[in-house]
């Protein structure tokens, strides 16, 4: 041992070894590894594509909605910025809001996406869904008056092209702007908001009329990019208009003489006259709910790009304004639906081991020829429909049902005390271990088949009792092919939901169900995720735990 | 003589040209969506069928997915790959599906076909087209069915939906959908709450937990169905003694496989099926889209769809078009929900209230469900 160690030391010592080529034998041993190693990444690299591609991208931005919240700042994003300042004391946020409010629902409903973000909100609160809807058409009405009174003092304002010199100017451009409406129309709609539109805000009206020239600019570029009709010959929305009034009332123009100086000084002179634009009170007509606390508390709430609400709603608790808090009694129905689906989940493992443990020991200890027809037998199950096999087990199962009629024609129970055994828990079990009962067997008879007979034998020859051969010798050695059936059985009874759907009436139902519920009725797919990454995380735990006690490596599939 | 041979050639070309021009910006392939079985049949047979043989070279493909409808919808706009043409959805769906920006605003004078009597598509349709991006196609009902001969001897015949609270003169198992939508007001309206204060009194906690209290009294009696093939089923099993389900589906029981069964119409909620357009198709497949929907929602199209499913034609002007079916020779009118006879009491679904406390409800019910 000794010598081996001072030759090495030696051979370090007297320079590195050379290959044939006169490079450092490591260096080109690296370099033949390497090339050896890229070989086999490449062979794999379909797969490994694959796998990421249709399998982990998904899942991973499935669970990532779970926690994604950006639809609100999206739809109203400047409402959002105004109450991130509200501390949430008062009953109604400060009247900048609703102003505030006015500009982004304009935008959302003339991009239809203002019911989107009312559905969204209406899984927090009820009725919101149809406050949106309602406000989305009420909006056009707000500031009414003031438009009238602009349209009747000058025609021009009922010009497009008019409105376009304006807003165009005459001087140098203000591209911040620009690019600002772009990215808040982009976030919007979901789409991109790039190219030329044929218009770009001029920078003395920006900095004379700011909401004008923005609402403006979002006009332009809605009309172009969306609607494909050419800015200078559309009429500007009313929001333009109202956004001009509101402009008016501050600002200075006895400095400006660029286009329309002459319309504008009238246009300020004869709004002075009108009170101004009152927006929680014009909200309030649209519909009364919008001075009510809980809607903005509920707004407030939510406006974060990231909320923790779905996993709250997913352990039946709810964010409220002093905290996360449990659900009132009659609304929570997360929590038994995890503990029951575990619990029936190892119901279902348990039974299929009680069945497919003999099953196995037969196949693997037959004769061939028969073996191989107890074989087909096992497998004739997973050539059948899955809707039809449950849907059988409904007719064997029912209160009609031939189980039924049988035990009653054999006088076992009366006509009148049928048994119940669909439509509950135990038609879930039983339906379920039928259908994942060839998980079990197959890795236990894979198993069990590498198991010589000899040693039964010699257990046998040395005395054992036929109990004491197969409980001391020949189980332990069956115990991977268990291990590895029950882990199949049950992560797969996890997540099932058709037969539990069909055969579990009431309290047979899983929290597959509900999953499916919200990604495919509901919509509520934030929730659906946040349901399925807890359930993900339940089965990465009972790996973990499984691994701890029983050890993986204990586990064969053959 | 040959100025007007000139003319006519001339029209003739202008005419061919004209024709030759819709038909290339049109798609010459369609998909369609819809439920399967016997309602999408009767659509086949009703407006496929003809309009493929009026559109040479039309070829057509089904998706049997009109349940989950909204959910693919949503995520194939997602993806950016929408690869449906017209969709066959309830009305509550449609809703859904325009007020998250996923099926298109139709102006029904625009693109609809006139009634027969002359009269706009929005007159013909009236009150039906619930949502700006739905085009109604059939009216059809939830309602009951019983099997008199599993009544108990000497009990009369149910005449009011109250029949499925009774459990002492109707004993036995009843089959209702597993959801609140129709059973709370069902359970309200036998509470003793008048049909106008139904969603007023809906609409407060009190009122849902009135209703779960009323549905309590029968909830270990009930089988709760998700699939409403299940409730015909069950009945003619002797599962049940009476059950919900969607006319159509009592009609086929009865009438075409003969089964003893006897229908209660009252309070039966109708319900609105039609189409929906997805948003930003292509133009060559919208025009195509827009050129069938015009085509199958005419007056005698839809009147023909009654000859094979037993759901009342959505226009006004159908209705006296409606005749028999077409194998079994029988008058349709008597089995629609709309005639009056079975419209003697009857409730609509209410798609506002629905849209808003629908989450909100069904989690109560749910809850109420699982205990």
């Amino acid at each position: 041992m000794s010598a081996t160690a001072s030759d090495q030391s030696d051979a370090a010592d007297s320079g590195p070894v050379l290959a044939a080529d006169g490079t450092p034998l490591k260096k080109s041993l690296n370099r033949a590894l390497r090339a050896q190693k890229l070989r086999a990444l490449a062979l794999i690299a379909p797969l490994l594509i694959f796998v990421l591609m249709a399998f982990i991208a998904p899942i991973g931005d499935m669970l990532f909605r779970s926690v994604e919240n950006r639809i609100v700042s999206n739809t109203i994003p400047m409402t959002a910025r105004v109450l991130e300042d509200w501390d949430g004391e008062s009953d109604l946020p400060p009247p900048a809001t609703f102003e505030a409010l006015y500009y982004d629902l304009f935008l959302a409903a003339e991009a239809r996406r203002h019911t989107r973000l009312g559905t969204r909100l209406n899984y927090e609160q009820t009725g919101l869904s149809s406050l949106f809807r309602s406000s989305g058409r009420g909006v056009d009405d707000v500031g009414e008056d003031q438009r009238d009174l602009l349209e009747d003092l000058d025609p021009q304002w009922e010009e497009a092209g008019f409105w376009h010199g304006l807003m165009q100017g005459n001087g140098d451009s203000d591209r911040a702007l620009l690019l600002d409406q772009r990215a808040r129309l982009a976030a919007l709609a979901g789409e991109s908001f790039q190219g030329d539109i044929g218009f770009t805000p001029g920078e003395d009206i920006v900095a004379l009329l700011p909401q004008t020239a923005r609402e403006y600019t979002a006009f332009a570029l809605f009309t172009v990019i969306e609607d494909e009709d050419v800015v200078a010959e559309e009429e500007p929305w009313e929001s333009v208009y109202t956004a001009l009034v509101q402009d008016l009332r501050t600002a200075d123009l006895s400095l400006y003489s660029g286009p329309g100086a002459a319309e504008l000084t009238r246009a300020q002179a004869a709004l002075a006259e009108l009170p101004p634009i009152d927006f929680a009170a014009a909200f309030e007509q649209i519909d009364e709910d919008w001075i009510a606390p809980p809607v903005w508390d509920t707004i407030k709430m939510y406006s974060p790009d990231y909320t923790t609400g779905y996993f709250l709603n997913a352990v039946d608790m709810q964010k409220t304004t002093d905290g996360p808090e449990m659900r009132p009694e009659g609304e929570r129905i997360y929590a038994t639906l995890f503990k029951r689906t575990l619990f029936m989940s190892l119901m279902i493992t348990f039974s299929c081991i009680l069945l497919a443990y003999p099953v196995a020991f037969l196949l693997s200890n037959l004769p061939m020829r028969s073996a191989n027809m107890l074989m087909i037998l096992v497998l004739l199950p997973f050539w059948t429909s899955l809707l039809v096999r449950t849907s059988a087990w409904k007719i064997m199962l029912q209160q009609q049902g031939v189980i039924n009629d049988v035990l009653v024609w054999l006088g076992l129970v009366g006509d009148d005390a049928r048994l119940v055994m669909i439509n509950n828990q135990l038609g879930t079990i039983i339906a379920m271990t039928h259908i994942l009962l060839p998980f079990m067997i197959l890795p236990m008879y894979s198993v069990m088949s590498t198991i010589p007979e000899s040693y039964t034998r010699a257990a046998k020859s040395l005395g054992a009792t036929n109990w004491t051969a197969f409980w001391r010798v020949y189980f332990p050695q069956s115990v991977p092919g268990i291990g590895a059936g029950s882990i199949l059985v049950f992560i797969l009874a996890i997540g099932y939901y058709i037969t539990p759907e069909i055969v579990g009436g009431t309290t047979g139902t899983f929290i597959s169900n509900r999953i499916a519920y919200h990604i495919s009725s509901s919509l509520n797919w934030g929730l659906a995720a946040a349901l399925g990454s807890i359930l993900f995380a339940v089965v990465l735990v009972l790996y973990w735990a499984y691994d701890r006690i029983v050890g993986i490596d204990n586990v064969k599939l053959g | 003589m040959r100025l007007t041979n000139t003319l006519m050639a001339t029209s003739a070309l202008t005419l061919a040209l004209a024709g030759a021009a819709t038909a290339q910006d049109m798609s010459d392939s369609m998909t369609a969506v819809s439920w399967g079985g016997a309602y999408q049949s009767s659509q086949q047979k009703a407006y496929v069928e003809p309009y493929q043989a009026a559109n040479d070279g039309l070829s057509w493909s089904w998706d049997e997915s009109s349940n989950e409808a909204v959910a693919k919808l949503r995520a194939m706009e997602e993806a950016g790959n929408v690869t449906w043409d017209i969709v066959d959805v309830v009305a509550s769906d449609a809703i859904r599906l325009c007020d998250e920006g996923l099926a298109m605003e139709i102006d029904h004078d625009d693109v609809l076909a006139k009634g027969d009597d002359g009269s706009d598509p929005s007159d013909d349709f009236g009150d039906l087209i619930v949502s700006d991006c739905f085009v109604p196609q059939i009216v059809y009902s939830t309602t009951a069915a019983y099997r008199p001969d599993l009544l108990p001897d000497g009990a009369e015949a149910p005449t009011s939906i109250c029949a499925f609270f009774d459990m002492d003169a109707y004993p036995g198992k009843r089959a209702l959908e597993k959801r609140p939508i129709n059973n709370m007001e069902w359970a309200l309206y036998c509470d003793g709450v008048s049909k106008d204060e139904l969603y007023d009194v809906l609409a407060t906690p009190e009122g849902q937990e009135r209703a779960l209290a009323k549905l309590g009294t029968i909830k270990d009696q009930v089988v709760w169905w998700s699939a409403a093939a299940e409730p015909p089923q069950l009945l003619a099993d002797g599962e049940i003694v009476m059950g919900s389900s969607y006319n159509g589906r009592w009609f086929s029981a009865i009438e075409e496989q003969g089964q003893p069964f006897a229908m209660l119409w009252d309070m039966q909620v109708f319900d609105l099926d039609g189409w929906i357009v997805p948003a930003d198709l292509p133009e060559d497949r919208l025009a195509r889209v827009m050129d069938f929907l015009s085509f199958a929602t005419d007056t005698q199209r839809l009147a023909d769809q009654a000859a094979y499913i037993s759901y009342g034609p959505a226009r006004l002007s159908s209705a006296p078009l409606v005749g028999q079916h077409a194998e079994l020779g029988i008058d349709m009118a008597p089995h629609m929900p709309t005639d009056p006879d079975n419209a003697a009491n009857t409730l609509l679904y209410n798609y506002e209230f629905w849209a808003d406390y629908r989450d909100d409800i069904d989690a109560k019910f749910q809850s109420w469900l699982a205990q």
